[in-house]
């Protein structure tokens, strides 16, 4: 079994970082319908910050490398999507420990940790329209992907399309938190800008793997 | 005891240190920090501003963190979390008003009041302050009638003092049926000077109690 190695961790995130810096005007336009507007620059500020660190002092393990992301976007994005995500790689890290290969089982592990800090955090359930709207049927989609026996690439290809159809799927719904929850009725129609990003980070993941 | 610090926590700088400002009128001597905006000085929260403010109102007995939107409290709580070495009293993070809720916990905090009592002063915030409990019978409780003496009638600072007096007694005093603990419900009674406040104290030290609150508002209260 092809295990996923630390030089996949630093590619998943400078990935995120790529894709996050193409759709920052377009997630700042999805966040502008429904919430402040500044969801892209935010996170583009952040995962630049990240880039930065990683070429300072690589980290040696997967895990490692979600630390850094972790704490640098805490620290680095003004809004919520900074103790989210932040929250979401923590936990992601702390699930795999000093691990230097990871299997199928162990990304599971890693998308179901990383889907709990953000339900910690953020106290959302499925449906709210929230990143948690991509998250969990990520982590279904990499579960039952897992349990069919598929390797760590398919298993991320698997939640990535998940998560992507999850956020296409928040479009109808009604936010139960965050500012657009103030927004009522006229949320529906409108994709959740945490849900996009969300979705781009796990898509970065399974092309890191593949 | 070691004192209760209180941090703000906005995603406005000014709103925050606003907040600082309001609440360090009626406890001048509470670690009162504001953790407003973003690193840059934008709208947004820091995570190192409010983890720094901690650090600075932690002075032994527990921090509380109020926040306005929910990022601010998510970054509360984040930083909560993450602080090392954490506060040795505690950190908590509320979300109630932050003006209600942060001056009740200030109050509280100025008047002596451990971390529970500081997170319950900022909670019953949340409810508007006013206690609805029916008056004591008649024949219970003592009571006496005075005439507001403060020229500027019963504002923040003499409420304040007010509520730090009340507290220092076992028995529950009223003043017009409002529970005199509740700064929030002393401030919404709105007396000016002139106007009578009908004092009932019900209690083991109902009379000492009766005397010193007949004392401060019958009396000038700078």
């Amino acid at each position: 079994m092809a295990g996923l190695t630390t030089d996949w961790a630093l590619a998943w995130v400078r990935g995120s970082a790529a894709v996050v810096g193409e759709h920052r005007a377009e997630l700042s336009a999805l966040d502008r319908e429904i919430g402040d507007g500044d969801h892209g620059e935010n996170l583009d500020r952040g995962f630049k910050a990240v880039l930065a660190k990683l070429d300072a002092a690589p980290p040696s393990t997967p895990g490692g490398v979600l630390k850094l992301v972790a704490t640098t976007l805490i620290s680095t994005v003004g809004g919520a999507s900074g103790p989210l995500l932040g929250t979401a790689y923590l936990k992601a890290a702390g699930a795999v420990g000093d691990a230097t290969e990871l299997d199928s089982a162990a990304v599971v592990a890693l998308l179901t940790a990383a889907r709990d800090g953000v339900v910690l955090r953020g106290k959302a359930a499925p449906g709210d329209k929230t990143m948690i709207d991509a998250w969990t049927p990520a982590v279904d989609a990499a579960a039952a992907a897992a349990e069919a026996g598929e390797e760590p690439a398919a298993v991320l290809a698997a939640a990535a399309d998940a998560a992507e159809q999850g956020a296409v799927a928040t479009e109808p719904l009604v936010a139960h938190k965050g500012r657009a929850s103030y927004l009522g009725e006229r949320a529906i129609g409108h994709r959740d800008p945490g849900a996009q990003s969300s979705a781009l980070q796990l898509r970065a993941a399974a092309e890191a793997a593949a | 005891m070691a004192a209760v610090g209180i941090v703000f926590v906005s995603h406005s700088a000014r709103i925050a240190e606003g907040l600082v400002e309001l609440a360090a009128q009626m406890a001048p001597s509470v670690a009162l920090e504001a953790a407003g905006g973003t690193d840059e000085g934008g709208i947004g929260t820091s995570y190192e501003k409010v983890a720094s403010a901690i650090g600075r109102a932690d002075h032994g007995g527990g921090v509380v963190v109020i926040g306005d939107l929910g990022s601010a409290i998510m970054t509360a709580e984040t930083a909560a979390e993450m602080l090392d070495p954490a506060p040795e009293g505690g950190v908590v993070v509320l979300d109630v008003p932050l003006v209600e809720g942060g001056v009740a916990a200030a109050v509280t905090a100025e008047g002596g009041g451990d971390l529970d009592a500081v997170v319950a002063a900022a909670r019953s915030a949340a409810g508007g302050g006013a206690s609805a409990e029916p008056e004591p019978e008649s024949s219970g409780p003592a009571t006496r009638t005075v005439v507001l003496a403060d020229p500027e009638g019963l504002h923040a600072r003499p409420a304040a003092e007010l509520v730090k007096l009340a507290g220092r007694f076992r028995s529950s005093v009223r003043v017009n049926g409002t529970d005199a603990r509740s700064l929030l419900g002393i401030l919404a009674l709105g007396l000016r000077t002139g106007d009578s406040a009908r004092i009932e104290a019900a209690g083991p030290d109902a009379r000492n109690a009766l005397d010193a609150v007949a004392g401060l508002l019958g009396s000038t209260s700078g």
